[in-house]
């Protein structure tokens, strides 16, 4: 009995470590099916249920990302500039902003196939972009790529990049408008404020 | 009848385009130095409301009706249609560009989809292995070492660098579309790619009012973005920051 939970235990270890030691791009393969087939299957996510897009997203994406990086991304020069708690407290609305923005993109998700690009890494690389395509019938594919660096916590993804445009760099100007105008605090405010009336919105529309 | 006299302007048009070319470079090449791509900004801002309001009264709520009631057969078909029209324009810019090989497959896309494809409507080419290249004249001059300049934000239009100005302007010239002789079937063509083109982005409409802090800031980077990306044939090199 002892012996049979010791496995059980040892073999989710070695899962686990497995995955942490996963290449880059097995690792995208690997998370994109899994949550395309979930949505595949998931009757209320395709009848536009955000909510529940993005308890899938938290749980299955969110992981493999590094917001703190994604967030000094997109704020640039300044980043430095702000004390730890602005960092973390931006970091924290900004999260929610993408979660939110692009777990919805998913509800839209209808007999797209996503096809992986040939992917090559020089040993010992700890920044790499891996590309790939997301074709769908009647329109051009839409290039799709991500930008992951090797952590000790594993391959975690920074950028993620659509036809050519990065949801994060895309950010700069806005975040630089804001900094101009209230500083730091006012843009982790207007990015709250937006964050709240999209909450709204959401649970009027699931109410429906 | 018209071709010949089509062809004499466009040698014309290519004259002027040349000292316009020039101009546009020195142009571009001083405000890249500022850093600053968009100086018009007050202006640009006032042409954007004027679009939204036009895009939500009356281009986005036809687009909406168009993807709703034609099949998805039918939508892929004149999406097909216009596709294969713009091949030989993307197989001359891909040839003015250097690439010949991709002008090659441009070219046995043109001749493959006009017949084995009815006039278009499926693309057999792509099944074939002929991938469809993204090209235009915009990007052709940006290979040739011209610099984006201001960026403009027109009514109707919308986002334009000053060189993607001069690149749509030619883009437009050459459109095959301009050749059909029968004024109202060339302006229902015309209107059925608007309508056509505005669908394909209705699922970015939603990311855009939702993600987008301010929108028109939102937009100009991801045009400018794009735009480079088309330039690089979707691997530009990296800006280090």
């Amino acid at each position: 009995m002892f012996l049979k939970h010791f496995a059980f235990v040892f073999s989710f270890f070695v899962v686990v470590a497995a995955q942490a030691q996963e290449a880059p791009d097995v690792l995208i393969q690997q998370v994109t099916d899994e949550v395309l087939e979930i949505i595949r299957k998931d009757k209320d996510i395709q009848g536009g249920n955000a909510q529940k897009v993005i308890d899938l997203v938290e749980k299955k994406v969110l992981p493999h990302f590094n917001f703190s990086h994604m967030t000094a991304l997109a704020l640039g020069k300044e980043w430095r500039k702000a004390s730890p708690q602005q960092q973390q407290q931006l970091t924290q609305e900004f999260k929610t902003l993408l979660v939110r923005t692009y777990s919805n993109a998913l509800t839209g998700y209808k007999n797209q196939k996503v096809v992986y690009k040939p992917f090559k890494m020089a040993a010992g690389e700890t920044d790499v972009l891996v590309r790939t395509e997301v074709l769908q019938p009647g329109s051009k594919p839409v290039q799709l790529d991500y930008s992951l660096e090797k952590l000790d916590a594993g391959w975690k993804v920074y950028d993620v990049v659509v036809a050519g445009i990065s949801l994060v760099t895309n950010y700069r100007d806005q975040f630089a408008q804001e900094v101009r105008s209230g500083g730091i605090d006012g843009l982790v405010a207007s990015i709250s404020t937006k964050n709240k009336s999209l909450e709204a919105t959401v649970a009027k529309a699931d109410k429906k | 009848m018209t071709a010949r006299r089509g062809f004499f302007s466009l040698h014309k048009c290519l004259r002027h385009l040349l000292a316009c070319i020039l101009v546009i470079a020195w142009v571009g090449d001083s405000i890249a130095e500022g850093g600053a791509h968009d100086p018009l900004e007050g202006f640009n801002r006032a042409m954007f409301s004027v679009n939204e309001a036009v895009d939500g009264y009356a281009v986005k709520p036809v687009a909406q009706v168009y993807d709703r009631i034609v099949p998805l057969p039918a939508k892929v078909g004149v999406g097909n249609f216009f596709g294969n029209a713009g091949d030989l324009w993307i197989g001359i810019n891909s040839a003015l560009q250097g690439k010949f090989s991709d002008a090659g497959s441009d070219i046995g896309r043109l001749l493959i989809n006009s017949t084995v494809g009815i006039l278009g409507l499926f693309d057999v080419a792509s099944e074939l292995g002929l991938d469809k290249h993204d090209e235009d004249f915009g990007q052709t001059l940006a290979v040739w070492g011209v610099a984006d300049g201001v960026y403009l934000f027109f009514p109707v239009i919308g986002p334009r660098t000053v060189r993607d100005t001069f690149g749509w302007a030619l883009d437009s010239y050459s459109d095959p579309l301009r050749a059909v002789v029968s004024v109202p079937v060339r302006n229902s063509l015309l209107a059925t790619r608007i309508v056509d083109v505005r669908a394909g982005l209705l699922p970015a409409d939603k990311v855009v009012d939702e993600g987008a802090l301010d929108k028109y800031s939102y937009i100009r980077g991801a045009y400018l973005q794009r735009r480079r990306n088309q330039v690089f044939d979707g691997r530009p090199p990296r800006l280090d920051d």
